[in-house]
């Protein structure tokens, strides 16, 4: 019925192939598309509030609804301070946890582990919520807060009433949940270097610690880099566990015992019995600042992963 | 119409053959068999507060067992939610805590009737180490409380109110709802109207900037909090209260008698107020007069337009008349309080002047 091979660029291309490109190629421009339409979508929504807030909505620390006064600083300050807690306390664990299961574990104990630490991914962030609030909380509330009152209260960071809720908390949650993301990524760089280099290092005299460091981490470094980033984005969105241990205080506190509040809490909080525009208006405003921020972190996460896998290649093909 | 067409799809879907063919005639025979069902019923959708919901449900529920020709689909979106909606006309009829406020209803374009169905009340739960049920409090104290003013349990403003019960020297934690919420709406209206500042600092309104205390999400987690920290007051609905048996405080009203929260006293502060009620019924009953009222209560309404198209506006009119009627019954199963009898004669007379086209 009609020729199978088509023209193209001066080539002959298979009917098949050319329809199915075009596929691939729509499907991507329409990812594209679609995050250009959300952020128009809520820069659209917001500019009420930007409008009348002007700059303080970025600056000012006042949130009151009645008054139609609205400063999304404590949340924006509090998405930033509890994803860079949970990073601080989940990266050391994620690599210890990949190192052990690529270089220490024997390979059944490293499969079974392996499968567990990814389960914590499949829990649902309310479950986690709930056991911050009846577990974590009061843990931190009796034991960890005092403890770490009477020993390193002389930093801002340790001191005030310990109330279990809050940025500490919150931070815990959340590394807990990063930890499978950033652990697994970890794993499959570890796994991806050669064995050659291992055994070359440990040929040459180096200790078991030695080798991990020379071969595995260093070569892997970026990619390590780029799997905190992916970690530290997921953090930066989670809403239903943080919000049900941080507190929800609008606040800035250098204590991480104070309650605080972020901007994926504030929006799930406040947003289906927002009824004045203004304030849905505001609301939507966090949710723009919120997938700026996401948005900046993932391009930097794209590119430091990008750059990591092809210094591995490059280093693997100059040693191997 | 629609039987016929389909009817003859089938016949050519069957006639090509194949296995995809046969699945396809097994799916138009089940869409075949569902369709008349329901399109025999109307379809009544519904969105808006999360309160009502569990007394909406089994309302819903019941009622179909009454008039099979009705199907009501509710969504509890909440009823900030659920005034957007009403306003925008994606639903048949809205649902909400609190009464739709003039600039929203300047924003309808059609007449709206608010049907006030049941009531809630708001009760202060604590966690005070030797103190049982029935501690209690004043509005002028709750106020002073949650203005971070009275911080001790030991107060003297609290002591004064409790003879004979021990309070010790611990901090006071407030906890308070950190989604919007129509309980936060009630409290906060209640707390505006008992004292001057609060009413200049804070003022009501489903999310406000909380002078001091912790935020926790929802009923649950307020109550959560409170559970887990000794020293802890907070406000849940009586609903969330009583099926989880916490504690609660009983509160001095207007009349200075102290009142301990229930559905009779809930009724009964509705009742006070049914002689001074606006004929919209938008009207907070916080703070109310009568001698056995529960001073933290309120309606929550129904939203339906004025002016409804026939097949399903006849549904619901049918549907606010049961409700009034055989449906007040099982509020109190569930700790909602029923309206007083005086008042429904007038939600009566307002559902009648619904008209139906």
């Amino acid at each position: 019925m009609y020729c199978k091979d088509i023209k193209l660029n001066n080539r002959e291309v298979h009917r098949g192939d050319h329809v199915f490109s075009l596929a691939l190629k729509l499907s991507a421009i329409g990812l594209a598309v679609l995050l250009g339409l959300v952020g128009i979508f809520l820069f659209r929504a917001a500019l009420p509030a930007i409008h009348t807030q002007g700059l303080r909505f970025v600056t000012s620390s006042v949130w009151d609804p009645v008054q139609d006064v609205y400063g999304a600083m404590p949340v924006i300050y509090g998405t930033v301070v509890s994803s860079f807690l949970a990073i601080v306390i989940a990266t050391p664990l994620s690599i210890g946890v990949a190192l052990f299961l690529t270089e220490i574990a024997p390979r059944s104990i490293g499969r079974v582990v392996g499968f567990l630490v990814e389960m914590l991914a499949a829990i649902p962030s309310v479950v986690y919520g709930l056991w911050g609030i009846f577990v974590l909380a009061p843990w931190l509330r009796r034991v960890v807060e005092p403890a770490l009152g009477k020993t390193l209260g002389f930093l801002p960071f340790f001191q005030g009433p310990p109330y279990g809720v809050g940025m500490l908390a919150a931070g815990i949650i959340l590394a807990i949940m990063i930890t499978p993301t950033i652990s697994s990524i970890s794993r499959e760089l570890f796994n991806s270097i050669p064995h050659i280099q291992r055994e070359g290092a440990i040929a040459i005299g180096a200790t078991r610690w030695e080798m991990m460091r020379l071969t595995v981490l260093t070569s892997s470094k970026r990619g390590i880099i780029g799997a905190t980033i992916l970690g530290l984005g997921r953090a930066l969105g989670e809403t239903m566990a943080v919000t049900m241990v941080i507190g929800n205080r609008h606040e800035v506190s250098a204590s991480l015992f104070a309650p605080g509040a972020t901007m994926a809490s504030i929006i799930a909080n406040e947003y289906a019995e927002a009824t004045s525009d203004m304030h849905l208006s505001a609301l939507l405003g966090v949710g723009l600042a919120l997938f700026l921020v996401n948005f900046t972190i993932s391009s930097i996460a794209r590119i430091f992963i990008s750059r990591g896998f092809r210094w591995g290649a490059i280093r693997n093909g100059a040693k191997g | 119409m629609d039987l016929d067409t389909n009817e003859v799809v089938v016949v050519f879907r069957v006639n090509i053959g194949g296995l995809m063919k046969a699945i396809y005639l097994l799916f138009f025979t089940a869409v075949i068999g569902w369709q008349p069902v329901a399109y025999s019923a109307a379809l009544i959708n519904g969105a808006g507060a999360t309160f009502p919901y569990p007394l909406y449900s089994k309302w819903f529920a019941e009622y179909q067992k009454v008039d099979p020709e009705v199907r009501i689909n509710y969504q509890s979106i909440g009823s900030g939610g659920g005034i957007r909606q009403f306003l925008e006309k994606t639903v048949d009829f809205g649902a909400s805590d609190a009464p739709m406020t003039d600039e929203q209803l300047s924003k309808a374009s059609v007449p709206v009737v608010h049907i006030p169905t049941v009531l809630g009340a708001v009760v202060l739960t604590y966690n005070v180490p030797g103190v049982e049920q029935g501690l209690k409090l004043s509005g002028e104290v709750v106020a002073y409380i949650f203005l971070g003013k009275v911080t001790k349990w030991n107060d003297s403003r609290i002591t004064a109110l409790n003879h004979g019960i021990k309070l010790p020297e611990t901090d006071i934690l407030v906890v308070h709802r950190s989604d919007g919420s129509g309980t936060t709406g009630i409290f906060t209206d209640y707390l505006s109207k008992v004292s001057a500042e609060w009413k200049t600092k804070t003022g009501s309104g489903t999310a406000v900037n909380w002078p001091v205390g912790l935020g926790g999400k929802g009923n649950e987690g307020v109550a959560g909090l409170i559970k887990q920290t000794p020293g802890s007051i907070g406000y849940v609905e009586l609903i969330y209260a009583k099926n989880n048996s916490l504690n609660y405080a009983f509160l001095k009203n207007k009349a200075g008698n102290v009142i301990e929260p229930n559905t009779k006293t809930v009724t009964a502060a509705a009742a006070g107020v049914v002689k001074s009620m606006p004929a919209d019924f938008r009207v907070s009953i916080t703070n109310a007069d009568g001698k056995e009222a529960y001073p933290i209560s309120g309606f929550t309404y129904l939203l339906v337009y004025k002016n409804m198209p026939k097949g399903k506006g006849e549904g619901i009119v049918k549907f606010l008349r049961w409700a009034m009627k055989g449906g007040q019954s099982y509020a109190e199963p569930l700790y909602y309080a029923p309206l007083p009898t005086a008042l429904l004669t007038k939600v009566n007379a307002k559902i009648d002047e619904i008209s139906v086209k």
